[in-house]
């Protein structure tokens, strides 16, 4: 218990620093490293062709960004598919079948990094590099700069609107927004990560795997090739971004992707560390501190109640086992070092922040804590993916205030300006999409037959097909993954899962704030709806829970609940 | 020059040069994030933490036995055994069993190894710590618990014909703690263990 409240700790005291830090990078604020990073920048800049100072409408910022995406997905999708003769491949890796290259690029262009393959057998050195790490970095990055646009825009505190030259309204630009953000957080902060893990025995080398003869014979085992390769630097990002994707197939259970208890506890800090830091972050940008109480307070109080439930649950017997072995915590699936405590937090930890690396295999998670993962990507806001999980906080708080105005008779409007339909009906989109795609899809890949490929009968079946399609539209990319993924089925369903998931919940809020700060502001009255209250946090914090609930309550029913029901019977 | 005068200037964009804008980003980015970032980091860490960078191998007599990272299967009586691996304990096929608790097959292959556990040990179900029933999550999980050691030393002991207490005080210098009393699981690295077992029989055939 002592190590959970610790990890909290830590992760709370590092990310408020360097929430100042972004917020001080995003609006430009000199600082002693704009020495180091600025001629870099400046390098970057010159080299793409672009102004960083040059502002862009919502559409202009919306379509650079996915131009790149679109780019970077191409050059990835073809390395991946011709990685069989590219260099860099020392233990002879073959190319990727069409359908699996393009569910793992949607993957990765989208932070999500579900992966229907095994790392160390099916991917080389080059496209782990190239194709994989690369993404890893560039996607959390735009992520933040799309969130970055629209506090800006919408909800910073500032006395006139940023406009172009034509007099739209500016959001930004949206290039300077990512370079700054690769430059001076992620880069930096993965390169320590990674020589953190380093030092704790992650691999981190160009050599092909070494083969070792087992100590016993007589087990059965001749051989023993050990993969190695430039693991830590992967490992460090994919914590980091919000990634997820691992190296090798198990991820960070695997000991030479988390070779010890220090390096469980940087990976665990490093999941929530950018994504809290940019709650804090979100208060200084925007001038409005209190607005960062209200976020921090919610998404701890959501936080703390899931993780909780979480290790609760883990701490409980697995049912398998009654009788056949002394009492102890559901270790199925677990490593001893870490034990069931420290995976359930890093669970949840994982499902809160959309990362979906794993410490342990969630597909062997007792039912009650499968069912609070499952639940933490419903609501995929608790502190969330970088970037977009406080994106999909602003959506629900922007719900909040639409409702809130209703309950007490005002016209809905957020800082004075307006909430009118054009924008609630895009709030809705973005926030409806998501059970209308997670279940219409688990829907049908259960009823059609031989297409669910779920390998436990009985209730946990469904679960296992519904975590897979709730993973791929949260960004997610844990799994319950004993499901028979690498099929065309799979691939192609979870890639419209992945690219939906990923860019209406970026560009439908983009477009909001746009809107938004292209009206009239109206004095703020005694009448008006005060947003950064404590009545408004729990308005706020019962429609978040309420809309998960509602909209995905049956399916829990069916799948997890049944699950915990029947083994307790 | 003035840095920001060099840079492209802010006028707008036509559509074919916002493709080109993302064509040069996603390749300097790439190139940046793919290959500078990684290799640097390659070239740091191998210089600053050498034995780890190749996976942490362990030798014995010039030959590459294993990595005290990846867990080895035992099946000989006079070893340690480690977990249950859905894997074979090969590094290439890495697996959980990714089996729910509600699986059959989960409960049946649990009742096999409890017996068989119970069966060489001499001791009851009920008093076989989890950990040696339980799969891991990597299928090469490297440790086992105290627990899981201390019901292992009849058998290991008599199998190879040395005092209990010889094979118990290995067990107690093999234990790794909690780090700083906080952070992770008490645990023992079962291939280092048997390593020093093998070493142990060799001083006492010597002597």
């Amino acid at each position: 218990m002592n190590e959970v409240l610790l990890i909290y700790a830590v992760a709370l005291l590092l990310a408020w620093p360097l929430g100042r830090y972004l917020a001080a990078i995003y609006s430009a604020t000199p600082t002693a490293l704009d020495r180091v990073f600025g001629p870099v920048e400046w390098l970057i800049y010159r080299a793409i062709g672009v102004h960083p100072l040059a502002p862009m409408t919502w559409k202009e910022y919306g379509k650079a960004l996915l131009k790149l995406h679109l780019i970077i997905g191409l050059v990835a999708l073809m390395i991946l598919m011709q990685q069989g003769w590219l260099p860099l491949n020392p233990d002879g890796i073959e190319g990727m079948r069409w359908d699996l290259a393009l569910h793992t690029t949607a993957s990765f262009i989208t932070n999500t990094n579900q992966q229907h393959y095994s790392g160390q057998a099916q991917i080389s050195y080059f496209a782990h590099l190239f194709a994989i790490v690369s993404l890893q970095v560039i996607t959390p990055a735009a992520g933040m700069a799309a969130l970055v646009a629209i506090l800006r825009t919408a909800f910073a505190r500032r006395d006139e609107t940023a406009l172009t030259a034509e007099g739209a309204v500016s959001v930004g630009n949206f290039h300077a927004d990512l370079v700054r953000a690769i430059v001076r957080v992620m880069l930096p902060v993965a390169f320590i990560t990674a020589l953190l893990l380093a030092w704790q025995g992650v691999p981190n080398t160009l050599e092909g795997a070494r083969i070792a003869t087992p100590l016993d014979a007589s087990a059965g085992l001749a051989e023993q090739r050990i993969p190695v390769g430039p693991v830590a630097p992967m490992v460090a990002i994919k914590q980091v971004g919000t990634n997820g994707g691992g190296w090798y197939g198990p991820n960070s259970a695997v000991p030479l992707e988390n070779p010890t208890p220090v390096s469980n506890f940087v990976e665990t800090i490093a999941i929530v560390l950018i994504p809290m830091a940019l709650v804090f972050m979100a208060g200084y940008l925007t001038g409005r501190r209190r607005l960062g109480v209200l976020v921090m307070g919610v998404m701890l109080s959501l936080s703390v109640l899931l993780t909780g439930i979480n290790i609760w649950s883990e701490n409980q017997p697995n049912a398998a086992f009654a009788d056949l072995a002394a009492e102890g915590p559901n270790l199925e699936g677990k490593e001893v070092r870490f034990g069931a405590t420290a995976t359930a937090l890093w669970g949840s930890f994982t499902t809160q922040t959309s990362n979906g690396s794993v410490n342990g295999m969630h597909d062997s998670f007792n039912p009650v804590g499968g069912a609070s993962m499952l639940m933490d990507m419903f609501i995929n806001a608790t502190f969330g993916g970088v970037g977009v999980g406080l994106i999909n906080f602003l959506l629900f708080l922007l719900l909040a205030v639409f409702l809130g105005s209703l309950m007490v008779g005002r016209s809905p409007e957020l800082y004075g300006r307006a909430l009118e339909a054009r924008e609630i009906k895009l709030v809705c989109i973005a926030l409806l999409l998501q059970p209308l795609l997670i279940l219409g899809l688990t829907a049908l890949a259960v009823a059609i037959p031989g297409l669910a490929g779920n390998s436990n009968p009985g209730f946990h079946g469904l679960s296992q097909v519904l975590y897979e399609y709730t993973s791929a539209f949260a960004n997610n990319g844990s799994g319950f993954e004993g499901l028979g993924d690498n099929t065309v089925w799979w691939n192609l369903s979870c890639a419209v899962a992945l690219i939906l998931g990923r860019f209406i919940p970026i560009l439908a809020p983009l477009a909001v704030a746009a809107h938004l700060a292209g009206k009239r502001v109206a004095p703020t009255t005694s009448g008006s709806l005060a947003v950064e209250t404590p009545t408004f946090a729990v308005l706020t914090l019962g429609i978040i829970v309420m809309f998960a609930l509602l909209s995905f309550f049956p399916v829990l029913a069916l799948g997890p609940f049944a699950e915990y029901l029947s083994l307790a019977g | 020059m003035n840095k920001r005068e060099s840079l492209a200037p802010a006028r707008p964009v036509t559509p074919a040069g916002s493709w080109i804008q993302a064509l040069r980003g996603a390749l300097v980015l790439m190139v940046l994030c793919g290959v500078l970032y990684p290799l640097v980091t390659v070239a740091i860490g191998a210089l600053l933490f050498p034995d780890q960078s190749t996976g942490s191998l362990i030798e014995r007599d010039g030959r590459v036995i294993g990595s005290a990272l990846v867990g080895q299967p035992f099946s000989a009586p006079g070893y340690f055994q480690g977990r249950p691996s859905a894997a074979g304990y090969d590094p290439f096929a890495l697996s959980g069993s990714n089996q729910a608790p509600s699986h059959p097959d989960l409960r049946e292959r649990a009742a096999a190894s409890s017996k068989a556990i119970a069966a060489a040990n001499g001791v009851a179900p009920a008093a076989i710590p989890v950990d040696l029933i339980a799969a891991s999550g990597s299928g090469i999980d490297p440790h086992i618990s105290p627990e899981a050691a201390e019901i292992q030393i009849d058998r290991v002991s008599s199998a190879r014909g040395l005092p209990r207490d010889a094979v118990a005080v290995l067990v107690a210098t093999h234990l790794e703690g909690p780090v700083l009393g906080v952070l992770g699981q008490p645990r023992l690295n079962v291939l280092r263990l048997n390593l020093a077992l093998d070493a142990l029989g060799a001083q006492v055939t010597a002597r």
